[in-house]
């Protein structure tokens, strides 16, 4: 006998929305007949704001678009910006930003292996990993004076040079999370219970994956080797070595096994650019930053976030304001279609935990 | 699928982290140090600050408004205004801090604040937490500066590329300096506020920036018409407060003055671009005695605003101090000229070689005028009053640069003293380094005491002006033809005032020298010749110190006299002449139209 179709409205409030957006699921049973994503509970009109900011102001503004991971946004109104202007970075700015954003990648899988754990009922997981990325808060707070927001890469290079003995204590970071990992390994990546829950779900088929516009690590966990940071480095990652791992399964399982390897290669990357990092300028100053004219142009930058590539389109008129600032980031697929379609046939207790698997993030969705 | 008793049991190790002590601090028995950069709330120092405002400007939360502090007097050059932080709206980004141009907005590493009261999230940084001051963390002295403290240079002439002609030294900025020195601007308008004629300064500035030098011009001959003078010799006070002078180099408002005004090179050219509104004739007369800035600038104004204006100029041509007191290096002539033909295009009537008080009585003029503004400036010189201070070979300044700008030969030989320190004694040491001698300064103080124009100084210098500090003259030494051989003087030591007045120079006995010269030319000021005026009215006018005594509308005990300019103002400079004009047009509008309507 067909069972009789339920309308079940999961969010705008729920914990495991990871953020405020509403799922209208049609259920049969406990299976999802039909998925419709509505977004619209926080659109605070970002990119509209900037037009009447000028472009200094913009800076405080972009890194709000994502909580966990604001630097991407920061780092990409930055090098849109430069790349109109044609302004230098000092070398070592760049090395810096490029530490801000592995850090930042590192942070926000220490808050996505949480969320993961979090949807399943695993509850220590969150305690262990929100707690080790305050350890990462901490270098943020120290470097550029706020644990979240950062406002610290901005045109022209970084707001301020590293602390006195700030690379020794980003290494001991870096050396305690790696301690970490074994005891995040037990609980979560070798737990046959996750593994249970996570293989064979949320399957993105690597056919079309790259048609639904799928990017960063479910594109990876589909078996598709495409990172912006290999595929068209920006800063300086076309001089560092790492890896850009990718796992066959399409599946929430996959997804994680390639953050899961990230995570090490984040802590690898950290450890090559202090090491390579040149001494020197950290900023190349832009003029008065009221009257400040970035001539007329536009650039299209990108970066890979840690939930995949993020773009900003950024257009000149040659005054003190930006003329457009157009925000393209993942979960604006992830979220809103990709969602709807993977979402057909899971299990009611899987929305959550396929959500968190795609690296969904409202904010970013509606800016 | 085979069943994973590894994968069960591996997450039971997790079991082993009790044992370990815990990683969190416990809050509020232990608290957190925050870092040393860290972005708490805010601090401002009250006495640093100048309440200029940028913060408020830069911060795109909109939310710091300036307001008016309780019992805190502030000083010139400061609005009297200080931040106020909606801490609701603030989200610590701190461009507030790194624009600030005093350094004295910062954060502190203070991040908790609880009140009931959601009005007392509005408040003062500095006033309300006094003791942040204690706890500092985000400064803006650790990094770079947000602004541009670095003026664009100016070009001018080589020191000895100068003394070979009166050419004038400044350069001028081209429009790409000119562009790039105004978009250093704050556009705070702190400098409006301490400016005599209150110039639209950052409106000019920033259409300078926005590459549109009309705009500017219009803005400068808003309430001032030598705007161009202004632009080359002017005090600018200005600069002085600028907010970017804190700590950098102030913004050259002066020069920024002089490229907009000189974008346009005639005076057909300024009508069409100022396009000034000029009211109908009203019918009523006003009589100026004198064409200098002060009567120049009443006579403009009035013009526009209906009356019938007449300048009365003892001279053949208008700009009185500007034009006879100035050399030509700093002011060429032909700039005056532009602007007065300007002036006179706008209606302004000026009788050339008329001199009151011999070609016309005042008496006569008040049969003409329904009022009248002297602004006649201080022409006579004070005497030096040394012995042998009348023959030949003794000049005063004052009519040694008057005769030099009227082209006439003037004879001083090869080794000048001029005695003074203020601006009309570098002028004329100056002007004698163009003239081929060799030119000492004596002045009673220190260098640093100078009333000159700190840039007159070092221009001088550069021309190879020798300036002898603390040194009073006692003698001019005459040879039997009764003509200036040299000059004996004394060299002083400072003696502190014990009242806390600036130090007095005290000759030092003994120390007495004589120095060979061929001139010797006084500029230890002037005064005014009052001679013009009936003993009746002079009577009943107040005039002290040499400076006749004015309301704020520049009139005097008798309603219809004004004065303006030197003669009724201490500060003795073009712009503050300026500014006595434009207020003497108000007061001279009120009297007339007050007495119609009665």
């Amino acid at each position: 006998m067909r069972e009789k179709e339920t309308t079940i409205y999961l969010g705008p409030q729920h914990p495991g929305i990871t953020g405020n957006m509403m799922v209208k699921l049609k259920v049969a049973g406990d299976t999802i007949v039909k998925a419709e994503t509505h977004v619209g509970y926080l659109h605070r009109a970002f990119e509209k704001l900037m037009e009447q900011r000028t472009w200094t102001q913009s800076f405080p503004i972009v890194c709000r678009i994502c909580v966990p991971e604001p630097d991407p946004n920061e780092e990409n109104l930055a090098r849109a910006i430069e790349e109109i202007e044609g302004r230098e970075v000092p070398e070592r700015a760049k090395y810096i930003r490029v530490m801000v954003l592995e850090l930042a990648r590192l942070a926000t899988y220490g808050l996505w292996m949480g969320g993961q754990s979090g949807s399943m009922g695993l509850y220590t997981m969150p305690q262990w990993t929100i707690g080790d990325r305050d350890y990462i808060l901490d270098l943020f707070e120290e470097l550029t004076g706020g644990r979240v927001y950062h406002m610290y890469i901005w045109a022209g290079g970084v707001r301020r040079d590293l602390p006195e003995g700030f690379t020794d204590r980003v290494l001991k970071t870096l050396d305690y999370l790696e301690n970490r990992l074994p005891d995040y390994d037990n609980l979560l990546f070798n737990n046959a219970l996750f593994q249970k829950r996570a293989q064979g779900v949320g399957i993105i088929p690597k056919d079309k994956a790259i048609e639904w516009g799928v990017v960063g690590p479910p594109l990876r966990g589909s078996g598709i080797k495409h990172d912006v940071r290999i595929d068209e480095p920006y800063e300086v990652y076309d001089k560092l070595n790492f890896i850009v791992p990718t796992s066959d399964g399409c599946d929430v399982w996959s997804r994680a096994l390639v953050r899961r390897q990230e995570y090490e290669q984040s802590i690898s990357i950290i450890r090559q650019v202090i090491e390579k990092m040149p001494k020197g300028d950290y900023y190349n100053k832009i003029p008065n930053p009221l009257t400040w004219q970035v001539p007329p142009g536009e650039a299209y930058v990108k970066t890979e976030s840690a939930r995949g590539e993020f773009g900003y389109y950024v257009v000149s008129d040659g005054s003190i304001k930006p003329r457009r600032v157009h925000v393209r980031g993942p979960a604006y697929v992830h979220g809103v279609s990709l969602l709807e379609k993977i979402l057909v046939g899971a299990n009611i207790a899987d929305v959550s935990f396929i959500m968190n698997s795609l690296g969904t993030c409202p904010p970013e969705i509606e800016r | 699928m085979a069943f994973d008793i590894k994968g069960v049991l591996a997450p039971f190790s997790a079991l082993k982290q009790g044992t370990k002590p815990p990683h969190t601090v416990r809050y509020p028995k232990e608290k957190k140090e925050t870092a040393a950069r860290y972005r708490g709330l805010h601090f401002n120092d009250l006495e640093e600050c100048i309440g200029c405002g940028t913060c408020a400007t830069i911060c795109q939360n909109a939310a710091i408004d300036m307001i008016h502090v309780d019992g805190f007097e502030t000083n010139s050059g400061d609005s009297g205004l200080r931040p106020r932080v909606d801490n609701g709206r603030c989200c610590w980004c701190a461009l507030c801090v790194d624009v600030c141009p005093t350094g004295s907005l910062n954060l502190t590493k203070d991040y908790v604040y609880v009140s009931e009261d959601p009005d007392s999230f509005l408040w003062m940084p500095g006033v309300d937490n006094p003791e942040g001051k204690e706890n500092l963390s985000f400064q803006s002295a650790e990094g770079k500066p947000l602004l541009e403290y670095e003026r664009i240079p100016m070009h001018e002439l080589e020191g000895t590329e100068r003394v070979k002609s009166f050419a004038e030294v400044l350069l001028g900025y081209n429009e790409e300096e000119a562009r790039k020195e105004a978009a250093r601007c704050v556009g705070c308008s702190i400098c409006t506020d301490i400016c005599p004629v209150h110039m639209h300064i950052p409106e000019y500035i920033n259409a300078i920036a926005n590459g549109d030098d009309e705009a500017a011009v219009k803005i400068i001959y808003d309430n001032n018409p030598l705007g161009e003078t202004c632009g080359k010799v002017c005090t600018r006070r200005c600069e002085t407060v600028c907010a970017i002078g804190h700590r950098g180099e102030p913004i050259a408002i002066r020069w920024l003055k002089g490229y907009a005004t000189s974008t346009v090179n005639n005076a057909d050219l300024i009508e069409k671009i100022v396009n000034p509104e000029i009211l109908p004739p009203n019918g009523h007369s006003v009589g100026i005695i004198g064409a200098g800035p002060s009567g120049l600038t009443a006579a403009y104004y009035l013009s526009l605003r209906g009356f019938n204006v007449t300048i009365y100029e003892s001279k053949s041509h208008a700009g009185g101090m500007i034009m006879y007191g100035i050399p030509k290096y700093r002011l060429p002539l032909d700039s005056i000229d532009k602007q007065v033909e300007y002036m006179e295009k706008m209606g302004v009537k000026i009788k050339y070689n008329t001199k009151v008080g011999k070609d016309i009585t005042l008496e006569e003029m008040k049969q003409h005028h329904e009022a009248i503004l002297i602004g006649i400036g201080f022409e006579v010189p004070y005497e030096l009053g040394l012995v042998g201070e009348n023959e030949e070979g003794s000049i005063q300044a004052v009519n040694f640069l008057r005769n030099i700008n009227s082209d006439r030969h003037v004879e001083i030989g090869d080794k000048v003293v001029v005695i003074g320190g203020g601006n009309v004694a570098i002028d004329a040491a100056r002007v004698s380094r163009r003239l081929g001698a060799d030119v000492t300064i004596l002045y009673r103080r220190r260098v640093e005491d100078m009333p000159a124009d700190w840039e007159e100084i070092e221009g001088a210098e550069d021309e190879g002006v020798h300036i002898h500090p603390q040194a009073i003259p006692l003698e001019i030494i005459l040879d039997e033809n009764k003509k200036v051989k040299a000059l004996k003087y004394a060299n002083a030591e400072m003696i502190p005032d014990p009242e806390g007045g600036r130090p007095r120079p005290k000759i030092i006995e003994g120390d007495e020298h004589i120095i060979e010269v061929t001139s010797v030319i006084g500029a230890i000021g002037q005064s005014a010749d009052y001679n013009f005026i009936p003993e009746d009215i002079k009577n009943q006018i107040e005039i002290k110190r040499g400076r006749i005594i004015v309301n704020e509308d520049q009139q005097t005990n008798v309603p219809w006299l004004f004065a303006s300019g030197d003669i009724a103002n201490r500060r003795a400079d073009a712009i503050s002449a300026i500014a006595d004009g434009y207020r003497a047009v108000k007061g001279i509008e009120k009297f007339i139209l007050k007495s119609e309507n009665k």
